[in-house]
């Protein structure tokens, strides 16, 4: 079950690349733990590990950062829920792009973490906003659908009312299945199973 | 009744439950599962107290960290021996049928689910790795999960799914000589990007998609992710019926032909509407190498190394120089003169009898080139089996190649099988990721014809010039 998520306030971390893979996020040797927790270790382990390494995350002033924003299509790739149980144990609540892979979005649901899709030219604006100010911060409003900063920019994002309420509420979506515990056992003494055992 | 897409059909079909300005709830026929992405679901189960809520839809195999070395041996990783220990554990507490290593029944979940005849056409089926998509070469809804939804279909058989866009995508006339599935898939992506299918489920459709036999359409529905899309579909037809029949856990006889016979009523009506249409034309595909770090940057074989100062817009431009710098590739340069350090001929998306058989083809009679480090995975034991009784091993080995047991390898490195930083590989799997085969590790996807002749030669070659002589 994820804990609701409440209106935050946080510091904003650039990663100015499209297509971010989850193999990037947290790669293969991090998916041999058995326990969902301590994965942070691994996220961009091997940007973060290059020789000289000046990776977003290396520096000091994004040590804090509970806002990753990056371009379009972040978290293609693999289902790894493991990408997205790394980024909530380094401490993210959110992440901003102009779009996101449908596997990683469900996932980032399912842990509590928002993601936020905004369009190329407001995604533009908070890297440029990021280079400007040394501690760049938005403020997330869920029920209001909005990013605010601390300069007056502002903009809205949509998501959909279902995840919206879990997120809201932290709902614990098998119980509210099995609340349909009826319909799914009519459904399956109309279709048996297909199999010769 | 209105017209009604394959999609349609299936989604139709598996809705248990539905309200207003809520995902549907929808029905899993078949539960597909593997040792790295299940451990925690099967810990919140304990951690709740719930079961397995049908553990005969339910199957597990063990493929991503298997060493594909002598059997016999222990597994010396002790990181991957207590994930597969606690597969087994897991199946055993739970009630799950496991196929474990030395079974025959082992190998590539996306491999075994079509040729044991668990995956059938009509059905919905789910598995927690993103290559799940290549189920709907069978006319199947299949696609890809996390771990927490690994979890909520072994406790209900069910998931929350927000309803998905239809995307068709048409290919009309024929492949050329030496132009493969992988080359058609690769040739699609590279031109839809890789993530002009997201929120898409695709429907394959068309003359040359219907001329594709089941295992050249699982390729093509495998990597059907790396479009974006979460699932990619083929209606099934006289081949899929043909290919299912006699397989290890269908029914026979009139049984067996009741199935059929309802597995044809899925198919997309005359008059139905996609919310997207993309036509190709089969031949305009040439065989593909991707020269970057995903699999939309791709190019004929007979093209070069693009210049990132031919990208449109500054974020690709960025892109595309890191790729290069990446991939230690100048721009400019032929793909032919590009060399090779290995070659790795696997994966759920090419290592099929098929796949193998061709490859034979291409390296009977010649010999692995001595710069190069050459290796076959089968993508299961039965694959191995019938490979072997064929002789392809004998064809594989007397050329220089290695001959491996079972499993994902090299395709993402999970087990010993990896590149070393800056080798460059010649790949039939599907990811071209930055360290996706080994931390530094150059990966070009190709198809098995491709591979196999970049072995020989120890660069790129056009395998069209050796297909027609």
């Amino acid at each position: 079950m994820i804990k609701p998520l409440k209106n935050f306030t946080g510091l904003v971390a650039p990663l100015d690349r499209p297509n971010v893979d989850t193999d990037q996020i947290i790669p293969k040797q991090f998916l041999k733990a058995v326990v969902r927790s301590g994965l942070a270790k691994g996220l961009f382990f091997d940007w973060r590990n290059q020789p000289d390494s000046q990776f977003v995350l290396n520096q000091p002033r994004f040590e804090k950062a509970t806002i990753m924003v990056a371009r379009a299509n972040f978290g293609c790739g693999s289902s790894r829920e493991h990408a997205v149980w790394a980024l909530a144990d380094f401490g993210f609540k959110a992440v901003i792009a102009p779009s996101f892979a449908d596997i990683f979005k469900n996932n980032c649901l399912k842990n509590g973490i928002l993601t936020i899709i905004l369009k190329p030219a407001e995604t533009d604006a908070i890297f440029e906003a990021i280079k400007q100010h040394q501690d760049y911060r938005l403020a997330v409003d869920l029920p209001a659908q909005k990013v605010t900063d601390d300069f007056g920019w502002s903009a809205h994002f949509d998501i959909d009312p279902f995840p919206k309420r879990c997120l809201l509420e932290g709902l614990d979506d098998i119980a509210l299945t099995l609340m349909q515990d009826a319909k799914i056992a009519a459904h399956e003494s109309a279709h048996p199973v297909p199999y010769k055992f | 009744m209105a017209a009604q897409t394959l999609f349609e059909k299936i989604w139709n079909s598996h809705v248990v439950h539905e309200a207003p300005g809520e995902p549907a709830l929808l029905y899993i026929d078949l539960h597909l599962i593997h040792e790295v992405t299940s451990p925690q679901a099967f810990e919140g189960l304990a951690l709740a107290g719930r079961k397995v809520r049908r553990p005969e839809r339910t199957f597990a195999t063990l493929d991503h960290n298997v060493p594909t070395t002598d059997r016999s041996l222990p597994i010396t990783d002790p990181d991957s021996k207590t994930q597969i220990d606690m597969m087994r554990k897991n199946c055993r507490d739970f009630g799950v049928r496991l196929f474990d290593l030395g079974e025959v029944e082992q190998g590539i979940v996306h491999v075994i689910g079509p040729e044991l005849g668990l995956s059938q056409p009509g059905m919905t089926i789910v598995c927690g790795d993103s290559h799940t998509a290549t189920h709907g070469a069978l006319g199947a809804l299949a696609f890809g999960i996390g771990t927490s939804e690994v979890e909520h279909v072994l406790a209900t058989q069910c998931l929350w799914q927000a309803r998905p866009k239809t995307m068709e995508i048409r290919v009309d006339g024929k492949l050329g000589l030496g132009v493969t599935a992988k080359d058609l898939i690769l040739g699609i992506i590279g031109r839809i990007t890789t993530d002009g299918g997201t929120g898409h489920v695709i429907e394959y459709r068309g003359t040359a998609i219907e001329a594709l036999s089941m295992e050249e359409r699982m390729t093509v529905c495998n990597m059907s992710i790396e479009g974006g899309a979460r699932a990619g579909m083929i209606a099934a037809d006289r081949k899929t019926v043909d290919y299912l029949r006699g397989r290890r856990y269908l029914p026979t006889g009139a049984d067996f032909d009741r199935l059929a016979a309802q597995w044809l009523t899925f198919h997309t009506d005359e008059d139905a509407k996609f919310d997207r249409s993309i036509h190709f034309d089969a031949a305009a595909f040439a065989p593909q190498v991707t020269w970057g770090t995903n699999p939309g940057m791709v190019t004929a074989v007979t093209g070069k190394v693009p210049d990132p100062s031919s990208f449109a817009d500054a974020t690709s431009r960025r892109a595309a120089e890191l790729a290069l710098e990446y991939m230690g590739l100048v721009p400019g340069t032929p793909i032919a003169d590009v060399k090779v350090d290995r070659v790795f001929i696997g994966s759920c998306t090419n290592a099929r009898v098929s796949d193998l058989q061709a490859a034979a083809a291409i390296v009977k009679g010649r010999r692995v080139a001595s710069s190069v480090h050459a290796m076959v995975v089968p993508g299961s034991q039965l694959v191995k089996n019938e490979a072997e009784k064929l002789g392809l091993d004998r064809v594989f080995r007397e050329a220089g190649f290695e001959w491996r047991e079972a499993g994902c390898s090299m395709c993402l490195g999970m087990n010993p099988d990896i590149l070393k930083p800056g080798e460059r590989c010649a790949s039939t799997s599907n990811r071209n990721f930055e360290g996706r085969q080994g931390k530094g590790g150059r990966t070009h996807l190709v198809s098995p014809i491709m591979a196999a002749a970049a072995a020989v030669a120890g660069h790129f070659v056009d395998v069209r010039d050796w297909a027609s002589n």
